[in-house]
């Protein structure tokens, strides 16, 4: 390396490329972990948030997937524990325009760099994500590999990615053992398909909170004379989980039960509806919302690739009982499914996440829907 | 809910003039507005007594008020036009403060008008910081501790139980006028009476200071049915205790976790709902503790502000327009994002760039000010760049403000700090100071630490570190050129990151100590030029059908190709004094026009204020700074996206000041359009100006060109003293002196040598010039505009009404001329067709001129818009700049006339009177008199039948409302005597009493003008002092004029003092003679209020033939409404010109 060759900041670090599963290239720095054998993979998917970079890396939903940030600089308040959305990131890596290097927070612990390299995670750095965004926006999403291997190399590996399709993630990012948290008056038992801990955070203040892993049976939670069921978020494709579905198909109607995000598809599946894939999903802590009973508007945080078929809803509605299974809430960018009610199963799913971490708090009100609809059914 | 039916006319309140705190943005807000409402269906009335706005173009509102603002104008307005509502969250505070007035003087009530977006009741919660306080109490959110005052006595009182250091805000004021930081009892006292007197309402916060925290802004919208969102969230680079206007801000915010900023959300919707702004955008400021993230409400402002404009355009949220549409009752979720044109305006914009806002201040024209910053907000403009990273955008930012400034320091200025020892640097990077981020650097750079730095000035561990990635990377490339490596080394990566890092190719030169062009070359051959990305909303998620793009350097380029021609207008940078929004007028003017004759048109500019920065404005915005890199490398992207018949068609740098202007040379010649670069040049050119002058027969006042001090001796010699003394190459008179004797000659020009030294001090290539200064002469502007065939309009002759010697722009002009005869309005006309012709002028030239005993000289011409064209339209009906652009670009005015662009000048039934508008109010301790230095922010316009009612509409739009009755105090000089001696009469027959010094006073009383009261100069013993007499309250107007020959600073007392108890001064005897006309004329009639439509649409009763667009001003007899051609109502003494002796 020449003189000039070592100017930049990110010239300061490694060179590596970014390779899509379509061929398109993108030179960067590689950063944070280095990737087993030179190469990290998965399917790559984008972020829209301006802060929340933490929540994000370590949501389970990102299982199988590396995370593009859009907004260029990714770390500048450092990491904290108290922000870990999960034991330990579940992605398979970051892609940013700009990694910081120093924080600035009092809530800092530790810089992002260092917790990525801690926890293992690659990531690549100095990428035109806006390019990179755009692609994505234009041709899906799609696998991706990165890392130090030769462009060839590394154009093998983002095509030999599955992608999420038809496969089951939530086995590798579910508790392997039921317990408890809270002690609060109800009874909530958490089915962890990836759940976050905002989402646990919150219904512990009203509730004994008792997770179990995504494979615990219907029997086993009834067993545990449970006031409701939060079915948690989790990642990739719901139409894999079949033994989930049938799980939650035993539930609904006995016990009110709250599904986020993939918990919510595994509802409507349950509830006779189907689910298919979005081009490039939503990542993002801007999308609106509407509440159909209100027409309020809700700013809303999101992360999923897959939503479930409005028209398939008609036939669940169908199945469902006199009440029927109702649209509650609607994206008003691209007119997605976001919230279902089966109102004589006293059943609620959404597909976005009203714990909202990261992102804004619009929705948190679900959370005392959930409470009273667990109070009623105890009284 | 969709549009609300029940309403049929909307009243819009503008902002008025351009002043500090409150800039062009409200032309922007207000002008979305008016074409939002407009395009609803509804009857827009707009009022505005600013005419250099786009908004009182005639064809945005139905009926558009040049009138000023003020609450028995405006009832008047609203007696006439009958409207349903008035939208008043769109006019800055001015606007704000209107609407209160017109409810509690129960106007509003009386004529069953409508507020809507905010109530009186919110207006009152948010500004009133009593109840601001008690509200926030009320939802938990904490805010400094503080108690409120209404006496000096409650201050000191609330001062003690609260402790120092303590801030004091008066209540109801704009851009922290009056506020200030007290660390003990007697800076306390000071301030708080300082801010007593700011506040409307007597009334001061006095509050615990928390300076040093850092400092946040949210904008926030709400609308009908209580959505709420977040447009963006801006960060500020100062910590808590400099104004946010004068603050350098980042947004979006850059060091808050998710968890802080989700709770700072929540308070933001919180504070909004308490306030209860119904409907419309919001600014609510935080502070928090970098320590433990403690946070606290500073303000909110329950109106459209100058944040909301930069939230605007940082993030393509078209704040204004939305606020206009939620006022009249949609939801946010019924209005669609312009940019995507699928997803709708109910969601929060994310950015995946850094946007940083730069103010620039004007502290070289305010001698005497420090230039310190603080709580009050000093800076007259600012500037806005966006770059993928905050490195990137901030050393944009920095070379759009135009002081010479090639990024973050690597350039000549940088050696300043060179010199100073390591403490100074760290002393000056602790100050809040225009100067303190390139001290920052520089202390960096010395290797002083980031956490030194965090503890003396406050700012923020991550934008220090940012800053110290700048300085390394240049410390990496130093060593480079140290060993002999030229820009031809740099690879293909070097240069990107480099780019990415936002360093110049002029920063490169430095470094490489070679040539800009070298540098170019080298990273041309390297093959990287910057990529151009889109302003979105939405952070690429969605496709945007908005061309608004920024430059940085990236793989992929998203200009998309054209088959059109296009025409590239490069705008006119930061707002400043001597170059405001009247050059954004004309350069949005030319867009308007040319798209309209079916280019397609390209905006260049980097000033967020502006209506030219509006993605709707033209067709491509490169939100870009005016440099020679950066304005070549977007007619490079340009002309590489041109397909098929697409090609540049044209580069216009004439409308937008001297900022363009100066870019001329770095344009292909084949580009340019308009008047040869040539032709400017030869204006430009004392000798060769002089020369043209000659051939053509019109006398200058002679003078000569000098680069030394004995030069310009000989050359005051032999024209004569006075001389008028000031650089080439000038803006806004920056640096001119009227100069008596060879001792202070000899100041000057040393002076200015030293002044100009950052740019190589005075030399033969940059002279300064020595020119005979023609006294009491009547000063005339001129614009016209000439075509390629030679044909010349007349677009509009201004008569000032202060001498010749108070810069143009600071003197108020009248149109049509009013003591000029028909001869001598022909001699100038001549004259302006004769220069234009000579110069080959196409588009625009201003031409401007001295008139003593009917006698013209020709003072300079410039080939170029002029801060007056927007007066001028405004006056005359005619769209000059729209005229000038399509004349640019080859139309002829025989095409423009038959198309109806041109027409004849509505005249013969009014007077347009110009004043400016003056920022000392900010500045106390400086002197208000008016010289030839340009000190004005911004203009004014009163309209009516008489010179001296307009005249009287033009003082009160300034905020100089002239007294019906009481006490007129004269000071002025012997020169003046025989003049004063007029005034006075003039005075004393309105029944004014007569209050003089001494001198003065023998004078009056000799001729037979009563004094009552007879006021000492300083110094001297007996009677009271002029300062003690104005301050308490028993004198109603000044009339002082400077003493002697000498420096003219003589009397500031007695001005300072008028400018503390907020006592009309007028520092000329045309003023003040002007004045007497105007009260005369006001007292005689009642107020009268008439639309511009009515003015120019009537039909006209006699059309006027050939070009003449301009009323045939001086043969005429007086206008019939108004005036009888009073004979006092005429300025500058006998008809036919002419000078009193």
């Amino acid at each position: 390396m020449t003189a000039a060759e070592r100017l930049g900041v990110a010239g300061q670090r490694p060179e590596g490329l970014l390779v899509l599963a379509d061929g398109e290239v993108f030179e960067g720095y590689l950063a944070g972990a280095p990737p087993r054998g030179g190469t990290a993979t998965g399917e790559l998917v984008f972020n829209t948030v301006l802060s929340g970079y933490q929540e994000v890396v370590t949501d389970p939903s990102y299982a199988g997937q590396v995370v593009a940030f859009t907004y260029p600089h990714i770390g500048n308040y450092g990491t904290t524990p108290e922000d870990d959305e999960s034991r330990r990131p579940f992605c398979r890596g970051v892609v940013v325009r700009e990694l910081a290097g120093r924080p600035s927070s009092w809530r800092s612990h530790e810089a992002l760099e260092a917790f990525l390299v801690r926890h293992g995670v690659p990531a690549i750095t100095g990428v035109d994500t806006r390019r990179l965004t755009r692609h994505v926006r234009d041709e899906g999403a799609m696998g991706c590999a990165f890392g130090s291997s030769s462009e060839a190399d590394l154009r093998a590996a983002a095509r030999a990615e599955p992608g999420t399709t038809g496969r089951d993630l939530v086995s590798e990012v579910t508790t392997d053992r039921v317990y408890e948290r809270g002690s609060g008056p109800l009874r909530l038992v958490v089915y962890d398909f990836g759940a976050k801990e905002t989402m646990l955070r919150l219904a512990e203040a009203f509730a004994t909170v008792t997770v179990v892993p995504a494979g615990f049976a219907a029997d086993d939670a009834l067993s545990l004379d449970p006031d409701g069921i939060l079915l948690s978020n989790g990642p990739g494709d719901p139409a894999a989980l079949e033994a989930q579905s049938a799980t939650v198909s035993d539930l609904v109607g006995k016990v009110p039960v709250l599904g986020i995000c993939l918990g919510h598809q595994l509802l409507a599946q349950a509830l006779g509806a189907t689910t298919y894939k979005l081009p490039f999903g939503h990542h993002g802590g801007n999308h609106p919302v509407r509440r159909i009973d209100t027409g309020a508007v809700e700013i809303t945080s999101q992360n999923h690739n897959y939503a479930v078929d409005p028209a398939s809803l008609t036939r669940a509605s169908q199945l469902a009982g006199p009440l029927g299974v109702e649209v509650t809430h609607v994206n008003l960018n691209d007119g997605v499914v976001e919230g279902i009610r089966a109102r004589s199963a006293r059943a609620l799913g959404l597909q976005y996440h009203p714990e909202a971490g990261p992102g804004p708090h619009d929705a948190r009100y679900v959370f005392a829907e959930l409470e009273a609809m667990m109070s009623a059914g105890r009284s | 809910m969709p549009r609300r039916d029940d309403i049929e006319s909307i009243l819009v309140i503008g902002s008025g003039p351009i002043v500090i705190g409150q800039a062009c943005e409200f032309d922007y807000s207000g002008t979305q507005a008016c074409r939002v409402l407009r395009s609803e269906g509804y009857r827009v009335v707009l009022a505005n007594s600013n005419p250099a706005t786009i908004m009182t173009d005639p064809g945005l509102a139905d009926r558009t008020y040049v009138e000023p603002l003020d609450v028995e104008v405006l009832a008047a307005v609203i007696e006439r036009e009958r409207p349903d509502a008035l939208l008043a969250t769109l006019g800055g505070q001015t606007a704000l403060n209107l609407a209160v007035g017109l409810y509690d003087a129960g106007v509003l009530d009386a004529f069953g008008v409508q507020l809507i977006g905010a109530s009186v009741e919110a207006i009152h919660t948010a500004e009133d910081r009593d109840k601001f306080k008690a509200a926030m109490g009320e939802i938990g959110l904490e805010v400094p501790a503080s108690g409120f005052a209404h006496s000096l006595e409650e201050a000191m009182d609330a001062g003690e139980e609260i402790g120092f250091p303590i801030m004091v805000r008066p209540s109801f004021i704009l851009g922290g006028a009056g506020t200030g930081t007290a660390r003990d009892r007697d800076a306390l006292a000071r301030i708080a009476a300082e801010g007593l007197a700011a506040s409307p309402v007597h009334q001061v916060l006095v509050e615990r200071s928390i300076a040093g925290w850092k400092e946040f802004e949210l904008e926030v919208m709400r609308d009908g049915a209580d959505n709420c969102v977040v447009v963006c969230s801006i960060e500020n680079l100062d910590p808590m205790g400099v104004h946010t206007g004068d603050s350098i801000t980042v947004a979006p915010a850059q060091t808050l976790s998710d968890p802080e900023y989700q709770a700072m959300r929540d308070d933001a919707f919180a504070c909004i709902r308490r306030v209860g702004v119904e409907t419309g955008g919001s600014n609510i400021q935080f502070a928090v503790d970098p320590a433990g993230g403690r946070r606290m409400v500073i303000e909110m402002n329950p109106r459209v502000s100058r944040s909301s404009a930069l939230a605007s355009k940082a993030t393509g949220f078209p704040i204004a327009k939305i606020a206009a549409r939620l006022a009249v009752g949609y939801r946010l979720d019924e209005v669609v994002n312009d940019i995507t044109g699928a997803t709708p305006a109910s969601f929060e914009p994310t950015i995946d760039y850094v946007v940083t806002k730069i103010p620039r201040w004007a502290f070289e024209k305010l001698p005497g000010a420090p230039e310190n910053l603080g709580t009050r907000m000093q800076s007259v403009g600012e500037v806005m760049a966006i770059g993928r990273t905050f490195p990137e955008s901030l050393q944009k930012a920095l070379r759009s403000l135009e002081q010479g400034r090639a990024g973050l320091n690597a350039d000549r200025a940088e050696e300043a700090y060179s010199s100073m020892d390591t403490s100074e640097l760290v002393r000056l990077a602790a100050e809040p100071a225009p100067e303190r981020v390139f001290a920052l650097e520089a202390a960096i750079r010395r290797g002083v630490s980031v956490e030194e730095l965090v503890e003396v000035s406050g700012v923020d561990p991550w934008f220090l570190d940012q800053i110290a990635i700048v300085a390394a990377e240049r410390g990496r490339l130093e060593e480079l050129a140290s060993s002999g490596a030229g820009p031809e080394d740099l690879g293909t990566r070097a240069w990107r990151e480099l780019k990415r890092l936002g360093f110049s190719d002029a920063q490169l030169a430095w470094l490489f100590r070679c040539g800009e062009e070298r540098v170019r070359a080298a990273r041309r051959a390297a093959g990287v030029r910057p990529t151009y990305k889109t302003v979105d909303t939405c952070g690429a998620e969605f496709e945007a059908h908005t061309p608004y793009h920024y430059s940085t350097y990236e793989d992929e380029d998203e200009v998309e190709p054209s088959g059109r021609e296009r025409v590239v207008i490069l705008g006119s940078g930061p707002n400043r004094i001597g170059q405001g929004i009247e050059f954004d007028y004309c350069c949005v003017h030319a867009s308007l026009a040319l798209k309209e004759a079916g280019y397609e048109t390209v905006m260049v500019n980097c000033n967020p204020e502006t209506v030219s920065t509006d993605y709707d404005t033209s067709d491509r915005l490169y939100f870009e700074p005016l440099t020679v890199e950066s304005v070549q490398d977007i007619l490079e992207a340009e002309t590489m996206a041109s397909r098929g018949a697409g090609r540049v068609a044209g580069v216009i740098v004439t409308l937008g000041g001297q900022t363009p202007l100066k870019l001329a040379n770095a344009i292909p010649a084949a580009m340019l359009v308009g008047t040869p670069a040539a032709s400017i040049d030869l204006a430009e050119d004392r000798e060769r100006w002089s020369e043209l002058c000659r051939e053509l027969g019109i006398e200058q006042p002679p003078g000569a060109s000098v680069s030394t001090v004995d030069e310009a001796l000989e050359a005051a010699a032999s024209v004569g003293y006075p001389v008028l003394v000031r650089p080439s190459y000038v803006l806004g008179g920056r640096a001119m002196e009227i100069v008596y004797d060879d001792a202070r000659l000899r100041e000057v020009v040393r002076d200015l040598d030293r002044a100009l030294r950052r740019e190589g001090g005075v030399s033969a290539d940059r002279p300064v010039l020595v020119d005979r200064f023609v006294e009491d002469a009547i000063e005339v502007d001129v614009d016209a505009v000439r075509d390629e065939g030679g044909e010349v309009l007349i677009a509009g002759i201004m008569e000032h009404v202060e001498e010749a010697g108070v810069h143009s722009g600071d003197s108020a002009c009248a149109l049509p001329p009013q003591t000029l005869g028909a001869g001598v309005v022909a001699e100038l006309e001549t004259h302006t067709r004769a220069i234009a012709e000579a110069l080959g002028v196409v588009g625009l030239v201003n031409v401007q001129f001295a008139v003593r005993d009917s006698h013209v000289y020709v003072l300079e011409a410039n080939p170029r818009a002029s801060r007056t064209v927007p007066f001028v339209a405004k006056a005359t009906g005619v769209p000059v700049a729209m005229v000038a652009a399509r004349v640019m670009l080859g139309a002829s005015l025989r095409d423009l006339r038959e198309e109806g662009l041109v027409r004849p000048a509505s005249g013969g039934g009014h007077v347009s009177v110009k004043e400016a508008v003056l920022p000392f109010a900010r500045f106390p301790g400086i002197d208000t008199l008016l010289g030839p230095e340009m000190r004005s922010t911004g203009e004014v316009m009163g309209i009516a039948g008489s010179f001296g009612l307009a005249f009287a509409k033009s003082q009160i739009a300034a905020g100089n409302r002239l007294p019906d009755r009481g006490t007129v105090f004269f000071s002025v000089a012997d020169r003046d005597k025989e003049a004063g001696l007029q005034v006075a009469r003039s005075f004393r027959d309105l029944g004014f009493t007569i209050a003089a010094t001494s001198g003065t006073a023998a004078y009056l009383e000799a001729n037979g003008i009563a004094v009552e009261t007879l006021v000492a100069k300083v110094g001297e013993p007996g009677a009271p002092g002029a300062v003690d007499l104005i301050a308490s309250g028993k004198v109603q107007l000044v009339v002082n004029t400077p003493r002697g020959r000498g420096p003219r600073a003589d009397g500031a007392h007695i001005r300072s003092a008028a400018l503390a108890n907020q006592v009309p001064c007028l520092t000329t005897l045309p003023a003040a003679r002007a004045a007497a006309a105007g009260i005369a004329d006001w007292r005689n009639h009642a107020l009268e209020v008439r639309s511009l439509q009515e003015y120019h649409l009537q039909p006209q009763p006699q059309p006027e033939s050939g070009s003449q667009a301009q009323p045939e001003s001086g043969s005429q007899p007086q206008p019939q409404s108004g005036s009888q051609a009073q004979p006092e109502v005429r300025l500058g003494g006998a008809p036919g010109g002419g000078t009193p002796a």
